[in-house]
């Protein structure tokens, strides 16, 4: 049996048995089940395997699970509260702003982070936060848009 | 049960219009629609979902017709077990051609079900109404509902001979923006084919040959099985492949399985693919002739245009999953057409089409025809090795941009000739290029990746274009009274091609739109008017109109800025579409600050579905304008991950303003891929208008304008 590595998943506890090299993507897709954080490139290129540790928005398939070890990793499955959507997520389904959609649940990570620490950002710093991640739909307007009006209703509700 | 009959003539919306396709070949209303399933009316439908919201409108469209809130209806979309099989979801037909086979059928159902109330009542039809179900008698609520009534209404009838469509006035969801069904899933983790788990999958990666004619010399694969528990390993001819118990470990032994298998040298090609198709000497043939080309005197004006080769390059990888259990073989698969994948499948793996189901699931974003089709095969290969054990396959980012059908590079020489009255008189297209429309099933052929190097693979000579592949958007919809196209299919190029969004479009209304610009430019006459002038369609001359005050033209320009415009009607029969686009170009690259867009697609069912088509139609083609190309090494693909193949990024993204003009009572026309062309041709002609510079070779890069203007 091999040991496994503790950290805190979306608050609470969790055991992963996989090797400690495995890119955490897998092991939130494969053992926790939790199917936000996308493979799009598995080279930390496209951002649609994005998730939150420590407070930061990362890439987790370029990210060994053992770099994560005690530390607090937030998905996308976890920043609802009380059943409701977070702000960004909100934004984006009211803005209509997804086409696929493969590309969003790594956005709206990336998003929450930059709100997090920049309650009013323009337009030109919500591009730049997400040039990390690519869209290929076309919808990157819309999706710009989405964060600008979370960043209003997240004002808005304090 | 002659409902149509009792229906006043002023509520049938287009009485005379021939049966959609998908009709006469599934002419039962139990075909498409069933109430089984309590409170719930299953519409089935051969359209799938590929990022562009088509299924949302179709259940528009049914909801409407059965009087049922949205979310009463549920989509199930490509199964080849239940669904009709209406061919591929491309070409922009799922509204044209597959909206309007699911309003027939629900207009037919709920004739059907109203005259059984109708019965069961002993009151008049116009009496009765139906509303989220619930029949209603002078408004009031009834017993019946389409559930209560399920066993006393037989709905395989056909739907010709019930259908009663609601008239455009009647309709309370088409016509409306509705919000997308799949996006909260899809915004809160779930919804997508690689998502899906079954009991026992393993996980399976593939090693495909470093480039298309490339072949596997040797594979020692042995000591991998010896050394991972678990591995299985599969070759067959150039097919190499394993299947493992966890993920993370396929990905790691197919590394080694690439370090243990040895190719056949990469084939030598062009170092230039298009400067070589340029100068291809394959044979032409006529694709349209109207006039006399050579008649026409007057100044002669001549462009050559190019396009490079262009990636799929969705951000999802291509993906499927295959189980082989008592002889019957299941692929889900996210294939823009699940019934020829079907036979190509058959066709491959030497057994009955009828004995292998195939699934749609919803991929990432599907452009044309990509890879999808290709892993469901792979899949299929490497699940026949594990019989009884679901196989899921993930193509890597380098499969993904080196082994997808590639969007066809082209070359389009055109020229036109002005008479003495400064109009048009003639115009020439003479488009090179490789084939589209390469398909699955297509002329007998499986046309899948893996089957041009299995065991025993048959090679077929290079095939041809299609019919609308290469010429798509080649006449101009102007009133040119002498116009010739020719094509050529320069079959000696080695590449693996076929359809990426708008085809032939993009290059040919890039050549036409950019030319119309420059003869306008030097005749010295404003753009805008000169296309006015050439226009005798009306709707073609309002959605110009229309942009021109939506986008201030011809506005004021700063130094190093320039607006420029460009119009087509897609595939000359689908949505109008006119795009601007302002660009800023006096730094080091060029810059599309704002893109503007009137459309007329007759009826529009989703409006904001429309929009955001269009939208992401004008950024998805400024991405190809301005940035992208596919680079070769010899045969091989050398743009194989995100930096090699760079895509529009989030601050390089234009503003973007779209417009629709409303025709609620003309047919709708398909409007997914109708801004691809023209947003190539508004970009370019910005160019010319802020720098004085024609860059006829794409991409559009700083390089490019430098050679432009040498």
């Amino acid at each position: 049996m091999a040991e496994s590595i503790a950290f805190i998943l979306n608050g609470r506890p969790a055991q992963a048995t996989a090797k400690g090299s495995t890119p955490l993507v897998y092991v939130l897709r494969g053992e926790m089940g939790l199917m936000g954080a996308r493979i799009g490139c598995g080279e930390g290129h496209c951002g649609s395997c994005t998730v939150i540790v420590d407070g930061k928005a990362v890439t987790s398939c370029d990210l060994p699970l053992e770099a994560v070890a005690g530390k607090s990793v937030e998905t996308v499955e976890g920043i609802a509260r009380d059943g409701k959507l977070h702000p960004v997520q909100q934004a984006i389904i009211d803005e209509q702003a997804g086409q696929c959609g493969y590309c969003l649940t790594g956005i709206v990570m990336r998003a929450k982070v930059l709100l997090d620490s920049n309650p009013a950002p323009t337009r030109r710093e919500i591009a730049t936060a997400l040039d990390g991640h690519l869209c290929r739909c076309g919808t990157q307007p819309r999706i710009l848009r989405a964060i600008a009006r979370a960043a209003t209703a997240i004002a808005a509700a304090k | 049960m002659t409902d149509v009959q009792q229906r006043p003539a002023t509520t049938q919306a287009q009485p005379a219009a021939p049966l959609p396709k998908g009709i006469a070949t599934h002419p039962l209303v139990s075909q498409w629609i069933d109430f089984a399933t309590p409170a719930i009316a299953r519409l089935r439908t051969g359209r799938v979902e590929l990022g562009q919201g088509n299924v949302t409108a179709l259940v528009q469209m049914a909801a409407d017709e059965l009087d049922l809130r949205m979310d009463q209806v549920e989509a199930v979309a490509g199964d080849t077990r239940v669904t009709p099989d209406e061919g591929f979801t491309s070409g922009s037909f799922s509204i044209e051609h597959g909206g309007q086979s699911v309003r027939l059928a629900a207009s037919a159902a709920r004739s059907l079900y109203l005259a059984r109330a109708a019965i069961l009542l002993n009151a008049p039809r116009s009496e009765l109404s139906i509303e989220e179900g619930v029949v209603l008698r002078r408004g009031a609520a009834t017993p019946h509902t389409y559930w209560t009534l399920r066993d006393s209404v037989d709905l395989r009838v056909e739907v010709a001979r019930h259908a009663a469509p609601k008239a455009a006035s009647e309709r309370r969801l088409a016509g409306t923006s509705q919000a997308r069904i799949d996006l909260p899933r899809k915004v809160a983790g779930s919804g997508f084919i690689h998502d899906l788990v079954l009991p026992g999958m393993r996980h399976g990666r593939v090693l495909h040959p470093p480039s298309r004619h490339a072949r596997l010399l040797s594979a020692d694969l042995a000591p991998i099985e010896a050394k991972h528990g678990g591995i299985t390993t599969v070759v067959n001819g150039s097919f190499v492949g394993l299947i493992a118990l966890h993920p993370a470990e396929a990905v790691e032994a197919i590394a080694e399985a690439a370090r243990r298998c040895t190719w056949s040298a990469v084939p030598e090609a062009p170092a230039d693919p298009v400067e070589a198709m340029g100068s291809s000497k394959s044979p032409s043939v006529v694709t349209f002739e109207s006039g006399d080309v050579s008649a026409a005197g007057g100044r002669r004006f001549e462009t050559s245009v190019s396009r490079p080769y262009l990636a799929h390059a969705s951000i999802g990888p291509s993906y499927s999953v295959a189980l082989w259990k008592d002889d019957r073989l299941s692929v889900w698969t996210h294939s823009q057409g699940v019934f020829p994948l079907r036979q190509a499948l058959a066709m491959v793996l030497g057994i009955a089409a009828d004995r292998i189901d195939v699934i749609h699931a919803d991929g990432a974003g599907c452009y044309g025809h990509n890879g999808a089709d290709d892993v469901a095969l792979e899949a299929a290969l490497l699940a026949r090795a594990v019989p009884g054990s679901p196989v899921r396959l993930l193509w890597s980012r380098a499969d993904e941009l080196m082994h997808s059908p590639l969007g066809p590079a082209a070359v389009v020489k055109a020229s036109a000739t002005v008479g003495g009255d400064g109009m048009i008189a003639a115009m020439t297209l003479d488009i090179t290029g490789q084939p589209y429309g390469h398909r699955p099933d297509r002329e007998g052929r499986a046309n899948l990746l893996a089957a041009e190097y299995l065991e025993g693979a048959i090679t077929h000579a290079p095939a041809g274009d299609i019919a609308t592949g290469m010429e798509r958007n080649s006449v101009p919809l102007y009133a040119i009274p002498n116009v010739r196209v020719t094509k050529r299919v320069a079959s000696e190029l080695p590449f693996r091609t076929s359809s990426l969004r708008s085809l032939g479009a993009y290059a040919n209304v890039f050549a036409i739109e950019t030319l119309v610009d420059e003869i306008a430019c030097e005749l010295g006459k404003d753009p805008l008017a000169f296309r006015l002038a050439h226009l005798k369609d009306a709707r073609a001359r309002v959605v110009l109109e229309r942009l021109a005050a939506l986008c201030g033209w011809p506005g004021a320009s700063k130094e190093g800025e320039g607006l420029g415009i460009a119009f087509a009607r897609y595939k000359n029969s689908a949505a109008y579409c006119a795009v601007a686009a302002r660009v800023a170009a006096g730094g080091k690259d060029v810059v599309v600050t704002h893109m503007w867009s009137v459309i007329d697609a007759g009826e529009v069912i989703n409006p904001d579905g429309a929009v955001n088509q269009i939208e992401g139609g004008m950024v998805q083609s400024a991405s190809w304008t301005l940035k992208e190309c596919v680079r070769f090494e010899g045969e091989a693909i050398a743009s194989r991950d995100w930096p090699g193949y760079p895509i529009l990024k989030f601050s390089e993204t234009p503003e973007v303003s779209v417009e629709i003009v409303p025709r609620p009572d003309d047919p709708p026309l398909g409007v997914a891929e109708a801004a691809q062309g023209p947003s190539a041709a508004a970009i370019a002609n910005a160019v010319h208008a802020a720098l004085g510079v024609r860059v006829r070779r794409l991409p559009l890069t700083r390089e490019a304008i430098l050679a432009a203007s040498m």
